[in-house]
């Protein structure tokens, strides 16, 4: 039977990279700073996104989206740093998407939230595929996994703008190469912003914190000059 | 694994064009996938063929080109295939890479439709 072509030209990732798109615009317009987190399971992101929440929360106003296959432990565990908090149950789904946080977003007051955190699931293959709209994304290697990580994730580490190296009180025992790490991360994504940090501690934890507010800032002063 | 939603989504994608157009019936559908995409190719050819059942591209083909990782070495000017894909630096001199011109695409390149 005779065929012919049919030139499409798709980008399948299309509807959620729009979604996406309108998402930045939206918060960069309410002055809102969304910071992404990605990693695998039981690196530390819900330890360190404890210790964000509570601690910028003293002067800022802040805001948390958790994502998980099951469960609402993490919202509960939280909402002792701040009562918003939202979890994003995704049933089998390996990821969040565009569409699942414009939907958790609703009812939010934007305009009343300087720091929003969209905690993604555990997972270092399927979120690098997902733009959320977030203004950074973080994300977290813990020195329990071994310093290989970067090297064996590359498409995600490379999606992510600032590396957090989690759990650095237990370095010493896990036989961590930080060096090593550092190197890898180098490798997939050169130039990337590394933090070392503990959450259990506070180790590293203001440099994190110094960088954020500086990010707010920044973005703040981007959106003003586009006003004028 | 992601390759099933990314299946879905194509499908609903590649319904939508052959409505615009009138109805087509696809034989062949060629597909770019960057090998930095975070997609994995035959995860995606299984889940394709999962996917289709039941709709109008049932029986259909799924054809993956793949696209090589691509950056752009600052120092020489150049566009560079990098030694691999957790090694973003220029093969030649050596400079990592920042720019990345191409390896993460998803994307519908044609279809081939019974004539």
């Amino acid at each position: 039977m005779n065929t012919r072509m049919v030139e499409v030209r798709a980008r399948v990732m299309k509807q959620n990279d729009l979604l996406a798109r309108a998402l930045r615009e939206r918060f960069r317009g309410e002055g809102t700073c969304v910071i992404g987190l990605v990693s695998s399971p039981g690196s530390g992101k819900t330890a360190f996104l404890e210790k964000l929440l509570s601690e910028l929360a003293r002067d800022s106003r802040v805001a948390a989206l958790v994502g998980d296959l099951a469960t609402e432990n993490d919202a509960a565990r939280l909402q002792r740093a701040t009562p918003n908090v939202r979890q994003i149950t995704t049933g089998t789904i390996c990821h969040l998407d565009a569409q699942m946080v414009e939907k958790a977003l609703e009812s939010w007051r934007l305009d009343r939230i300087d720091f929003l955190f969209i905690e993604n699931v555990g997972n270092l293959v399927c979120p690098s595929s997902y733009d959320l709209g977030e203004e950074l994304r973080f994300v977290l290697l813990s020195a329990t996994e071994g310093e290989d990580k970067p090297l064996k994730y590359p498409t995600i580490f490379n999606s992510s703008d600032v590396a957090i190296i989690t759990k650095m009180d237990l370095a010493e025992a896990a036989e961590f190469d930080l060096p090593a790490a550092r190197r890898n991360i180098e490798s997939v994504r050169p130039g990337m912003k590394v933090f070392e940090v503990s959450a259990k501690t506070g180790l590293g934890m203001p440099a994190v914190f110094d960088f954020l507010h500086a990010q707010l800032a920044s973005s703040r002063q981007v959106r003003v000059a586009a006003a004028q | 694994m992601h390759e099933l939603s990314i299946a879905v989504s194509m499908i609903d994608q590649i319904l939508e064009e052959s409505e615009t157009r009138g109805g087509l019936d696809v034989e062949v559908v060629h597909l770019k996938l960057g090998t930095f995409s975070g997609v994995d190719k035959d995860a995606l050819l299984f889940s394709y063929e999962l996917a289709c059942e039941g709709t109008r591209l049932q029986g259909s083909r799924l054809e993956i080109e793949t696209i090589p990782l691509v950056i752009y070495c600052d120092a020489c000017q150049k566009n560079r295939i990098p030694p691999s894909v957790y090694q973003l630096s220029c093969p030649e001199c050596g400079t990592p890479g920042q720019t990345i011109v191409s390896g993460r695409e998803i994307e519908v390149a044609s279809l081939e439709v019974a004539a």
